[in-house]
């Protein structure tokens, strides 16, 4: 089986601009996550898709889905842990509670505030987590990365061909996922802020899908200027 | 949901456009295979009027598109469903018009935008559903459509005797209404005149072909289309004027930027009656689709369609443009951004 998980557990206080987490708020009359979940509905090979909000949130969510008549049959809200490895836990271990045993099955991991992402990435993310295990979108690195092991000086510059930026979606074999994070130490655990690394300190190769420069991330003010931008340019239909 | 909708911003350049789709309205089609017309080359290579260049860009081009249902909140298509996308949005019009002349009707990539889109929102009345038929063969079922709609006028309006029908043209549009009026008018013999040699092998169904320069004496029609278009128009209407027997239908299909001169005297003293056909309407899909169910039809278009490496990005849609100059016939694609 083949699952969504649009991780939104979060409560955006890095926008400062408003009670509302910035998954919440308006992109064209819309919430931000309602149309990430619609890009999602529209692929067809999901079985389900499972979305990871903050539990105070729960409610809100489920009023959205009812507001904007989305696919409920396909759609699963779960409460988010303390941070993005624990939202996806908690979504891995809802799918495991309802589907026990297919070693085979995959799950798309996206963040809910990239509403930009294509269909054609996400099966490309579908066909790379089946056929090598996990994957993780990326953009080659416009900049140059510069490295600073001490935030004060430069430790290294490394060669801009072979540096990307990671996004989403992260996708895996749910069980290879599961695996990898259960041999992580506790140190390990504390410095995890993204799924793919759990493979990558595991050993796990993980297969590059490439991403699109408008899959941003809407984190800040200014993303969000930039995200209401692009959705209102002009309009020929 | 956020959609990309790839707009020729200019000549040679194009942009992604986003705009929200309202889930809950139309159909929500993916597009799977898309087919270049001359009109997109025309918008691409910039050799239209500047004037209409200026009013019309930005815009996504293609209107000749397949694709898949993935969405629909009127439950008329099951997902998954394969459909053909018709571009022609009908307006206002009185029963005794069709569709396609309305004055009120709007042509995708020529008014609005194109099926260069992620996806595509158009009412079910713009679908046409099909199964059968490969994809590559269903995108360019528009110009099919336009075959149609100009032989079923023609079988409106042409006398009876019809032994003799000669296409003026070797492109694409010539060989796909040669298939359609071999189908429809198995006792009539289909002659075609272009004026290159290696388009014309292409025509091997026909009864014959001749280069435009090398007609015998003698050689006569009982009616004709002419579809050769551009500078050709108005060679092909002159022969066709010159060679077609009294009181003939002449339809005409081929598009000319500039104006023609006729030879009205002889048009006049033969009681030649000229049809204009452009574009279509659903009805003339639904009879594209139905002949597209005959195996011989089918793999005769094979012939002139080439496919191209599916298309993922912006470079893509330069290399496929760019290809298309260089293909015989129709250039198709996958769809795959």
């Amino acid at each position: 089986m083949i699952f969504g998980a649009i991780l939104a557990g979060g409560i955006g206080k890095r926008m400062n601009i408003a009670d509302l987490p910035k998954q919440f708020l308006l992109l064209d009359n819309k919430p931000i996550i309602i149309h990430t979940i619609e890009k999602f509905l529209i692929v067809n090979r999901f079985d389900k898709i499972y979305i990871g909000v903050h539990s105070d949130w729960i409610q809100y969510m489920n009023d959205l889905i009812e507001k904007y008549n989305l696919d409920k049959t396909k759609l699963v809200v779960v409460a988010g842990g303390k941070d993005r490895s624990d939202t996806i836990l908690n979504i891995i271990t809802a799918i495991k509670n309802s589907f026990p045993d297919n070693k085979e099955d995959v799950i798309v991991t996206h963040d809910s505030v990239r509403p930009f992402v294509t269909k054609r990435i996400i099966d490309d993310n579908i066909d790379a987590a089946i056929k090598y295990g996990a994957c993780d979108t990326v953009v080659s690195s416009a900049d140059t990365i510069v490295v600073s092991n001490n935030n004060d000086t430069i430790t290294d510059i490394p060669n801009r061909n072979f540096m990307y930026q990671g996004q989403t979606p992260q996708s895996f074999k749910l069980d290879l996922l599961l695996d990898s994070y259960k041999r992580l130490t506790d140190a390990e655990k504390d410095i995890l802020t993204d799924a793919c690394k759990v493979c990558v300190m595991k050993g796990v190769a993980v297969k590059l899908v490439m991403g699109e420069y408008s899959n941003f991330k809407i984190t800040t003010i200014n993303d969000y200027k930039v995200a209401q931008a692009m959705v209102g340019g002009k309009k020929l239909d | 949901m956020i959609n990309s909708i790839y707009q020729l911003i200019n000549p040679h350049f194009f942009s992604i456009a986003y705009s929200n789709i309202d889930f809950n309205k139309n159909v929500i089609v993916r597009p799977t295979y898309m087919s270049i017309c001359q009109a997109d080359q025309r918008y691409y290579r910039g050799t239209r009027d500047a004037e209409v260049l200026q009013k019309k860009l930005p815009m996504a081009l293609i209107h000749e598109a397949c694709g898949e249902v993935v969405y629909d909140s009127s439950n008329t298509f099951k997902v998954g469903q394969n459909v053909i996308m018709i571009p022609n949005i009908p307006g206002n019009s009185p029963e005794h018009i069709y569709e396609n002349y309305s004055k009120s009707a709007k042509f995708m990539s020529s008014n609005v935008d194109g099926f260069m889109r992620e996806f595509v929102n158009l009412p079910a009345s713009q679908l046409v559903q099909f199964n059968n038929i490969k994809p590559n063969i269903a995108a360019i079922c528009e110009l099919i459509s336009v075959g149609t709609h100009a032989a079923f006028r023609f079988n409106k309006a042409a006398h009876e005797k019809r032994e003799i029908i000669g296409i003026w043209g070797d492109g694409s549009v010539s060989y796909i209404l040669s298939c359609i009026l071999k189908e429809m008018f198995p006792n009539s013999k289909i002659i075609v005149i272009g004026k290159d040699i290696r388009k014309l092998s292409c025509f091997s169904f026909v009864y014959k072909t001749y280069l435009g320069s090398n007609l015998p004496e003698n050689f006569t029609v009982d009616h004709a289309f002419e579809c050769a278009g551009g500078e050709g128009s108005y060679f092909a209407i002159d022969d066709i004027i010159k060679y077609i027997e009294p009181q003939g239908t002449v339809m005409l299909l081929g598009v000319s930027e500039n104006k023609v001169a006729i030879n009205t005297r002889n048009v006049l003293e033969k009681g030649l009656s000229f049809i204009g056909c452009s574009r279509s309407g659903r009805a003339d899909f639904e009879n594209a689709i139905n002949l597209l169910q005959k195996k011989d039809f089918q793999n005769r278009l094979c012939t002139i369609v080439n496919e191209e490496a599916p298309v993922c990005n912006i470079d893509d849609i330069h290399r496929v443009f760019k290809k298309d100059s260089e293909n015989l016939f129709k250039t198709v694609f996958r769809w795959s951004v």
